[in-house]
């Protein structure tokens, strides 16, 4: 079924505005995508109407807040196939997923000499937690190479894989690239030799069909705010048996079962690591942007997105001076690209002027820029909302951009 | 020599033609980046770089008969654009003129939104350097 992009994009009051008298053309969705009015629509809701703390007040609106929030957990189970609810951690976004992991399952079972494998093509987030703890506990840091399209050599991961690792955190879908990394077969080749691996679901989930179970990843962490929901909350799927198995991350209120000052005991999960009164707000607003991709159904966003990036790629390829970085076979509808002889700073800045917002730099990819021997790219990122007359814009723009430095 | 006052009026006419139109300011502000004298390739170094700029910018000064020359470059020709508008004002003065002026001709031409903020500091920046090196030139004279 094709979805009507019109109809879709009236759902996205954002979308409709001039920014520097153009039509804003709004590319820059790796980084975060735009919200439908039902997400809007729930935040003043709440606060117009439920609003109250959640799992503790015996009154009515309590009461309607608490079952909203667990509602919300309820559509993250079923949008990643978890097993169960009590599965899906809400923190404040990717990185604190991944932090968390690294500060209570990290801390306890990574020791000395232990490695954790990651790849250079991740987030900074998916770096520097996992140095932090490697430096705290003398733990090694391995690293799979990449080939020059952008995707993992996975003889090379085999051969890093031993019986020290404990750990395999690996991105699912690349920001800066757009890379779809042959998960199952890294978590099966991980389970192997029986460690744990992380997926940083942040590019994926909005893409691809997540279904953990048979993916049998041990933890899954990603940001509401790339899901068409709210920023500032996010999402750690851990296996039931692993998250007992970890000590809680912050303590305070709602993750203790009881406290004396002697002892105290912790509630059961996922309350155990959600101290604090949560982003009640968000996480009620998040279940109305995970109704809209459901109602859409991922199929149809991915085949459409696909075929946006297909017809960028072919639009682009022939102007001149134009540079992909990342061609992997398996990608996410990201276009990363250069322009030859040219900053992509500048060529963010007139693509900006032409009211086409995309991403330059280097993407919180660093290593991954150097790798590639560059200091950033330019990156349009796709979601559903976007069409191919704005992909004819953006050509416009680059070839137009690109003459200045390739006549 | 036309006074800096001259110079950023001229300035500031050379973008009222231009109007109100982003896309051709900032294609314009890229070419005048060809401008800019060649930098020496053995004063691309560290210790020229200017902090508080995002793209990398080296700035140099000499004095030449109690004047100073600037040279300067930039990996990203927007930023070379302004440093040769900044130059154009600024250059083969005395000290005491840099260090006085008054540089109207930015804000006249809207240039905060027109370049975004991240850069409108990187050309504070540029601006500070300058003014330390005519500074520093200053005391020298002096002592
Ligand atoms: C692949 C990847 N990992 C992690 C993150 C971090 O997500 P957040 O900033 O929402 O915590 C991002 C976001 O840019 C990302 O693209």
């Amino acid at each position: 079924m094709s979805l009507n992009i019109d109809q879709i994009r009236g759902l996205f009051p954002v979308l409709h505005q001039e920014v520097h008298g153009k039509p804003l053309i709004y590319f820059d969705n790796a980084a975060t995508t735009q919200k439908p009015q039902a997400v809007l629509d729930a935040l003043t809701n709440y606060y117009g109407n439920d609003n109250s703390n959640i799992h503790r007040g015996a009154h009515a609106l309590a009461d309607r807040a608490t079952r909203y929030y667990e509602n919300t957990r309820d559509s993250v189970r079923e949008f990643i196939h978890a097993r169960e609810s009590a599965e899906i951690i809400f923190t404040k976004g990717t990185t604190e997923s991944i932090n968390l992991v690294a500060q209570t399952f990290g801390r306890k079972f990574i020791g000395k000499n232990d490695q954790i494998i990651i790849s250079t093509m991740e987030h900074h987030s998916n770096i520097v937690p996992w140095q932090m703890l490697c430096e705290e506990k003398g733990a090694i840091l391995k690293i799979i190479p990449i080939n020059e399209a952008g995707e993992i050599l996975f003889e090379e991961f085999e051969k890093l894989l031993s019986p020290k690792t404990k750990l395999v955190s690996i991105v699912h879908a690349s920001n800066a690239l757009g890379t779809i990394n042959p998960v199952k077969k890294v978590i099966d080749a991980a389970h192997a030799v029986g460690a744990k691996v992380l997926l940083d679901g942040a590019q994926s989930t909005s893409h691809l069909e997540i279904n953990v179970q048979e993916l049998d990843c041990d933890f899954m962490a990603f940001s509401a705010h790339k899901l068409y929901g709210p920023t500032g909350l996010g999402v750690l799927y851990g296996k039931r048996e692993v998250l007992e198995s970890m000590p809680p991350f912050l303590g305070g209120g709602e993750m203790i079962k009881e406290v004396t000052f002697e002892k105290t005991t912790y509630n059961d999960i996922p309350f155990k690591f959600e101290a604090g009164t949560p982003n009640i707000a968000d996480v009620i607003a998040f279940k109305s942007a995970l109704d809209f991709i459901k109602e859409l159904g991922k199929p149809a966003i991915k085949a459409h997105e696909d075929s946006l990036l297909a017809y960028a790629n072919e639009r682009m390829k022939d102007i001149k001076g134009f540079i992909p970085v990342g061609t992997a076979s398996d990608k996410v509808s990201v276009l990363s690209f250069n322009i030859n002889g040219m900053h992509p700073f500048d060529v963010g800045q007139m693509l900006d002027a032409k009211g086409i917002a995309v991403r330059t730099g280097h993407h919180c990819t660093q290593p991954l820029m150097k790798r590639f021997g560059i200091e950033g790219t330019v990156r349009a990122s796709f979601a559903v909302y976007n069409t191919k007359s704005e992909l004819d814009k953006l050509a416009e723009g680059v070839a137009q951009i690109a003459r200045f430095k390739n006549k | 020599m036309s006074s800096i006052k001259d110079i950023q009026e001229e300035i500031v006419s050379e973008f009222e033609i231009l109007g109100d139109d982003k896309e051709s300011t900032i294609f314009y502000i890229m070419e005048l980046g060809g401008s800019l004298e060649e930098f020496p390739e053995n004063e691309r170094k560290e210790e020229n770089i200017i902090k508080g700029c995002q793209s990398k910018v080296w700035l140099i000064a000499d004095e030449v008969n109690g004047k100073i020359h600037y040279q300067a470059d930039s990996n990203t020709d927007i930023t070379k654009g302004l440093i040769s508008l900044l130059i154009r004002v600024l250059n083969n003065r005395r000290p005491e003129e840099i260090l006085s002026a008054d540089l109207n001709f930015i804000d006249r031409i809207g240039m905060g939104s027109i370049i975004g903020s991240q850069r409108s500091n990187g050309l504070s920046a540029m601006i500070k350097q300058m003014k330390l090196y005519a500074y520093a030139f200053q005391t020298k004279q002096n002592a």
